[in-house]
């Protein structure tokens, strides 16, 4: 599919495509700066290229052009990946696109942040994950992973120019309820911060609100409270060295992270996991994505007042983090897949544990219903709150949930099977309208959903071996570590070295419980990563934010928030 | 504290410091910092199952101006830091400070640009919890460690509390 696209593309554009080059199964072309624009609108508009995923930047400081900037785009209708890539080298710009995407808009303010790649016309081109008394720009290879930056204070995200243009724009709105503004003037309106220390954001996330009365005129989001430079981290350490890492970027759900992460490596390795690992990959990866929507739903309910639903739907979550507990170790943060395998089976006696879990929370899920199906209450505060239509998701970036709840069947574990995902028969559940009830109401069908596919694996676990037999990438069992010397250098090799990964790019994603959850891999040949970028669902999402909520009430942006999930973990990474 | 069961009231004798102190053991109100991962295992000791409420600190307060213990869980960065100064400061005495797990321990495995390696490096913590993330009951640990520090506490404001330590 994604080869007739190279080919069309060459027809039109000619010799204005510099190269094209295959691997992994993705097609990459590469552009010049002043033909970005032209090429991105042409796929958008006559290719069916609805949404770009992650605009990934690297840094080759050998080179003359020093920087790449590589734009992921994803068509679901025809479902094909291609990768547009240019060139540039400090003080050159690049065309923005967020004319195009609307999801540009934050991806390209990363790029510029981390790797000080300038945009032209982009909008706000500001600092996003680091704080704005930053130097220097961390991502590139001569930034030291050390070297901390001190913020003395908190940004103010509007000025009294922001602030007389809002007032200009409220005079004469008509909010919900109270009839028209009369004439506002900036004094009128009140500055106030959702964030980032609010029991609402469930995490470190800040918006900033120019309210009058209750309405909000104008919002502005503001992120990086938890960067945690899971990216330079990803450079410092070597490949396997990396999983506990992804453990924490959506820490709700750790074992779908540690399963994708593997799978990308393994990709870039040329090598597949075994089916019986696939088939615990699956059991787990379903079981996260449970409890996942799980806190999502009951912290959603909590902040519009629902506060006996957070106690039904959080003993299922305990009962499951017991599992994952005598499984791995640890409830949150597990660490269980290995790059070619899993690092040890299921223990005895989990298959009938889970079964019994799954029921129970079915039980839960089923209390919570009946509270919350026809309550009056609840309907009025998210029926038609934070709605968002099917074209704005795609330009967005919407993946997962969210981007269902608008109607749209788009999930990757049909469209692109991994883990052996084609094998299982379960429906994608998906909405009508795109708000925060839709939301809401097509997590709690997907626990049913992902509790049909654990039955199907449980039934059907195959038997044969967890790890794949190649030990340049998977360390040896331990009696040929401790009783031959191959086995101690291999151990050795592999622990020190790092696994030997073959030069080149790879991007490995699956539906992680928000959506998309990718990892763009580049190697050059060594333990260690020269690149890792990480696609996080709730990224592009949230940079919608603000948008649906302007011009609504505060307790309609409470109750959106809660529904799109946003993981700060995985949001600033 | 002396009963005397043989006076016709009923009295007891108390001092005034062991009074205050039993009354403010049992009514922690805990402000949770909740940054990152040890905020989703602090839902876990507010839920059912391990019922921070049988300890007396239930009572989950976002507004620093009500609550008298702070919980940081998670990882701050160099951009959380001023916040969490401004909120800690916002805080009434008499305050007392956990800091939940290895990030706000010590930064933990996050050795770079951004995370702060302790969140003791911007304000004064009582009790650290190990952990990545601590589980539930090592928190509640860390509970009991609080009150049994708030009883032997005489009358004072906790800048007296950490004496050596400048406040800027």
């Amino acid at each position: 599919m994604s080869q007739k696209l190279v080919e069309k593309l060459q027809q039109e554009f000619g010799a204005d495509i510099l190269a094209v080059s295959s691997q992994h199964g993705d097609e990459t072309v590469t552009v010049g700066k002043d033909k970005l624009l032209a090429v991105l609108s042409h796929l958008r508009d006559r290719e069916g290229c609805e949404q770009l995923s992650d605009v990934v930047g690297v840094h080759y400081p050998d080179r003359d052009e020093e920087f790449e900037v590589n734009y992921l785009l994803r068509s679901w209708q025809n479902n094909s990946r291609l990768r547009v890539r240019v060139s540039t080298t400090e003080g050159e710009a690049i065309p923005s696109t967020t004319g195009i995407y609307k999801s540009a808009d934050w991806h390209e303010r990363e790029v510029y942040d981390l790797f000080g790649v300038d945009f032209a016309d982009h909008p706000d081109l500001r600092r996003i994950l680091c704080h704005h008394e930053f130097e220097g720009h961390a991502l590139r290879k001569d930034y030291p992973i050390e070297q901390g930056q001190e913020c003395s204070r908190p940004e103010h995200l509007f000025n009294d120019e922001d602030i007389a243009r809002a007032a200009r724009r409220a005079s004469g709105m008509e909010p919900e309820v109270g009839g028209a503004f009369d004439e506002v003037h900036p004094s009128d309106l009140l500055t106030v911060n959702l964030g980032p220390s609010h029991p609402a954001t469930h995490g470190a996330l800040r918006v900033e609100c120019l309210l009058d009365g209750e309405n909000i005129i104008e919002a502005k989001s503001e992120i990086g409270y938890i960067h945690r430079c899971f990216e330079k981290e990803a450079e410092d350490h070597t490949w396997a060295q990396v999983m506990p890492y992804t453990d924490r970027l959506n820490y709700c759900s750790a074992m779908a992270n540690n399963a994708i992460y593997a799978m990308a490596v393994e990709k870039m390795c040329g090598v597949e996991a075994t089916p019986r690992a696939n088939a615990i990959r699956v059991i787990v990866s379903e079981l996260s994505r449970i409890i996942d929507h799980l806190v999502c739903v009951c912290a959603n309910l909590v902040d519009i007042g629902a506060l006996t639903n957070y106690w039904y739907l959080y003993n299922s979550r305990e009962s499951i983090y017991e599992c994952l507990e005598a499984l791995c170790g640890s409830r949150l943060t597990t660490n269980y897949a290995r790059i070619g395998g899993m690092s040890h089976d299921l223990y005895d006696g989990f298959e009938a544990e889970v079964r019994q879990k799954l029921d129970d929370m079915l039980v839960g899920n089923n209390d919570v219903m009946k509270l919350i199906a026809r309550n009056r209450i609840f309907l009025d505060r998210t029926v038609g709150v934070g709605a968002i239509s099917q074209e704005d998701a795609l330009s967005f970036g919407y993946t997962g949930p969210c981007l269902r709840a608008t109607g749209l069947a788009h999930d990757l574990r049909k469209s692109s099977p991994y883990f052996g995902y084609e094998q299982y028969d379960f429906e994608i559940p998906t909405g009508l309208d795109g708000d925060s009830h839709d939301r809401i109401m097509v997590r709690m069908a997907e626990m049913v959903q992902s509790r049909s596919i654990i039955l199907q694996a449980l039934d059907n676990l195959p038997d044969g071996p967890l790890n794949i037999d190649d030990h340049s990438v998977i360390i040896p069992p331990k009696e040929k570590v401790y009783n031959t010397i191959e086995g101690a250098m291999n151990q050795f090799k592999l622990v020190y070295e790092g696994i030997q990964v073959p030069k080149g790019e790879g991007y490995g994603f699956g539906e992680g419980a928000n959506g998309e959850l990718g990892f763009f891999c580049v190697s050059d040949g060594t333990g260690h990563a020269y690149r890792i970028k990480v696609r996080p669902p709730c990224f592009p999402i949230f940079s919608s934010f603000t948008s649906l909520v302007q011009g609504r009430m505060i307790p309609d942006a409470i109750a959106t928030l809660g529904s799109l999930n946003i993981i700060a973990g995985e949001l600033d990474r | 504290m002396a009963v005397d069961l043989e006076s016709p009231s009923n009295y007891l004798t108390t001092r005034l410091r062991q009074a205050v102190n039993w009354g403010r053991k049992y009514s922690l109100w805990p402000l949770p910092f909740g940054v990152a991962c040890c905020a989703i295992e602090f839902m876990s000791t507010v839920s059912s199952y391990n019922d921070i409420s049988r300890f007396g600190a239930e009572l989950v307060r976002f507004s620093p101006r009500q609550s008298d213990m702070m919980i940081i869980a998670g990882t701050i960065s160099y951009k959380q830091a001023p916040i969490l100064k401004t909120i800690y400061e916002q805080m009434a005495e008499p305050k007392w400070v956990i800091a939940m797990g290895a990030c706000a321990s010590s930064g933990g495995f996050y050795n770079n640009y951004s995370t702060l390696q302790g969140a003791d490096h911007v304000i004064p913590v009582d009790v650290y919890v190990a952990g990545c993330p601590p589980t539930p009951e090592n928190l509640l640990f860390a509970l009991t460690q609080i009150q049994a520090k708030v009883e032997k506490e005489g009358l004072v404001p906790s800048a007296d509390r950490h004496p050596g330590r400048v406040e800027a």
